[in-house]
């Protein structure tokens, strides 16, 4: 498919055009950070941003959301979110962390509220410009991305590249005024990209990504995990803002009428209290500990195991940044264990 | 997107399902017999269901009939929190919701052909069991010695009496059982369900063994039967945890690796192993 070179201001005219016409979803500024919101100007757009607070999966996975609404006596109506949009900014490790969702979302049962979100966008990914505080995406091997999006930018200085990897990517870029990419300029987006693979890494991880999975077989009863769980909190906010984490709960709400309503889902957290209690009372995973081990053999272990073996930590650092206690960090983990373990 | 494009059914769409009878079997527990609007399915014993009660919720609740029973599908319910306090309400006739059947790690109806089977059951764990043990019945010259062993806490709460009844007469099923405190109307055996495995006339380490109770009952029991060195893979547990979804995606049901809902509700307790926080 095309790899084209757009200017900079060509850019921002195609990206005004967009916001004029379909349902675009960017990421601007937040006071001194970043996050993705609705773009109504293609000036607001900052596609040289470090990291976003929250991951863009609330686009596909909302932290709230209708699943069925019902009427007491007469049974139940799935409910859809039927209406395209365009996402604007997506970098290279929150797409590969769609990407992993998506399987998760397809590969048993179909999740048709998940899938029919994912279907109706368009993703315009873009390289990394700027490293966060905390992005360790290099040592995840998730700095770059191969598929997934629809379009992929990079920002080469005076332009960009943008690469169409779909029919839906390539219909939309046509409308944008382009011209073929040189070599030269392919040149410069491999060197930012093989750069990117090295230098977003603000924490080393000792061991290669792929023996994760194994340096865990032996970490169970590792004191690591009640050494951090010690100051943990239990608020959760490492499920939060995590691109990988997808568990939820689900609820019904009942309007005044007492008769109709809606069944919702909602994001949960595997950290918070509660989170595996039976009625009764009953708490299968009450320990703190328990559930900060949990997390990590989830992101490590158990995901890998489901789809083909892929790590679901990207390395985006955002739970590094959102720990009060800072001890959420996967790559102290996951270093601490390959201390104590490989070295024996 | 919606359905109609993706050919995709909606895993969270309950199908309506009519109650046909219900019966209060003890203080806390229902009998509940309900049929489906649209004709049925068919399920394997451990299979479960997840009963939707609109404006309240959902709750996995374990299909207490066997699939040789045809007329209805019946369900044992314990009334402790929201939803299965709306199931205690409901009447004959009341409209109902149900997905499922759930959980593909169900009884081995097959697998255990010819060989002895030993049921293990706490208190409401006889719900899930009953399944397999009718099923057997239904089936009697395909399986061999059949054992039900049941503890009950105390003597009010024992349930399907006239059923159990019914099981003690047959000379083709060894039944036994115990209350956990001892009752001016109960004579039989006094003590936990742990207690019964002494007296299990059938060879232990062949037959295939059955086990489901509350969370604390499975540590004792699978004491018991390593003293008797059945080996791990004729044992089955039938495990509950927390269930949101009963899909697989919402992490609720999570035993390290494993998700109840989908890996489960049965497990071979030779597949536990990798799975610490089971037990
Ligand atoms: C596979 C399976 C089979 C079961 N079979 C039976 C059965 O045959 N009979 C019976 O009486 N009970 C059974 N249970 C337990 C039953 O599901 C819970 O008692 C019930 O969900 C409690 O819901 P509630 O709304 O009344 O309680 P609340 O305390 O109001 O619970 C709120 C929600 O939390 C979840 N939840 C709470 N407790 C449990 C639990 N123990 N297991 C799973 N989810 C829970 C449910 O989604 C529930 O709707 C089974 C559980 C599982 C996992
Ligand atoms: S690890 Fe940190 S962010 Fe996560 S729940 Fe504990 S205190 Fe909160
Ligand atoms: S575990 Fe932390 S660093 Fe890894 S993807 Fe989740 S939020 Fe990002
Ligand atoms: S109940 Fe949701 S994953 Fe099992």
């Amino acid at each position: 498919m095309a790899v084209k070179k757009i200017t900079k201001a060509a850019l921002t005219e195609w990206v005004g055009e967009l916001v004029s016409k379909e349902r675009v979803f960017g990421v601007q500024s937040k006071g001194d950070k970043f996050d993705f919101g609705p773009l109504t100007s293609a000036q607001d757009l900052r596609l040289d941003y470090d990291v976003t607070l929250q991951p863009p999966k609330k686009y596909f996975l909302p932290p709230v959301e209708t699943l069925l609404t019902f009427e007491v006596s007469a049974g139940y109506e799935s409910q859809y979110s039927d209406k395209p949009f365009v996402l604007i900014g997506v970098h290279p490790y929150d797409m590969i962390a769609i990407n992993q969702i998506d399987e998760l979302f397809k590969q048993g049962y179909y999740d048709t509220h998940y899938m029919t979100r994912r279907s109706n966008a368009t993703i315009i990914t873009c390289d990394v410009v700027n490293a966060s505080e905390n992005v360790f995406a290099s040592q995840m091997k998730t700095a770059t991305v191969k598929d997934g999006f629809d379009i992929l930018l990079t920002d080469i200085g005076d332009s960009y590249i943008a690469e169409a990897a779909t029919e839906k990517g390539e219909a939309l870029l046509s409308k944008a005024e382009t011209a073929d990419a040189s070599k030269d300029d392919l040149d410069k987006r491999e060197k930012i990209q093989k750069d990117n693979e090295k230098n977003l890494s603000k924490h080393q991880l000792k061991c290669e990504v792929a023996e994760l999975p194994g340096l865990l077989e032996n970490a169970y009863n590792h004191p690591v995990w009640e050494e951090k769980a010690a100051t943990c909190f239990a608020c959760g906010s490492c499920n939060q803002v995590c691109p990988t984490c997808y568990c939820f709960n689900v609820q019904d709400d009942v309007k005044w009428d007492m008769k109709t309503g809606q069944r919702c889902r909602a994001w949960d957290g595997c950290m918070l209290d509660g989170f595996a209690m039976v009625a009764g009372g009953h708490d299968f995973r009450k320990k703190r500990a328990d559930r900060f081990r949990h997390r990590l053999y989830r992101k490590a272990k158990y995901v890998p195991e489901k789809i083909g073996g892929q790590i679901a930590c990207v390395g985006c650092g955002r739970c590094v940044s959102a720990c009060l206690p800072d001890i959420a960090n996967p790559v102290n983990v996951y270093n601490r264990l390959f201390d104590d373990i490989k070295t024996k | 997107m919606c359905e109609c494009c993706t050919q995709e059914k909606d895993i969270y769409l309950p199908q309506i399902a009519t109650v046909q009878k219900v019966r209060l079997m003890n203080d806390t527990e229902m009998y509940v017999r309900f049929t489906m609007d649209d004709g049925g399915f068919d399920y394997t014993p451990g299979q479960f269901v997840e009963v939707s009660i609109a404006g309240i919720g959902e709750a996995p609740l374990t299909i207490a009939s066997s699939p040789t029973q045809k007329d209805g599908i019946e369900l044992v319910v314990r009334r402790i929190g929201n939803v299965t306090k709306a199931i205690h309400n409901l009447r004959a006739g009341d409209k109902i919701g149900i997905r499922g059947p759930l959980g593909k790690g169900t009884y081995p109806v097959e697998h255990s052909k010819g060989k002895d089977l030993i049921f293990i059951c706490g208190g409401i764990g006889l719900v899930p069991q009953r399944s397999f043990i009718n099923y057997v019945l239904d089936n009697r010259t395909d399986y061999g010695n059949v054992t039900v062993l049941l503890g009950t806490k105390c003597y009010p709460q024992r349930f399907f009496q006239s059923e159990l009844q019914q099981l003690e007469a047959r000379d083709d099923v060894h039944y036994l059982e115990t209350v956990d405190e001892a009752h001016d109307c109960w004579n039989g055996n006094v003590g936990v369900v742990t207690t019964l495995i002494p007296k299990i006339e059938s060879e232990l380490a062949s037959s295939e063994i059955f086990i489901c109770g509350p969370p604390i009952m499975y540590k004792f029991v699978l004491m018991a039967l390593a003293e008797d060195s059945v080996p791990r893979d004729q044992i089955y547990l039938n495990l509950e945890r927390k269930m949101k979804c009963g899909v697989g995606l919402c992490g609720h049901c999570q035993i390290n690796k494993y998700y109840v809902c989908i890996d489960g509700p049965v497990f071979k307790y030779s597949d536990l192993g990798v799975a610490p926080e089971a037990i």
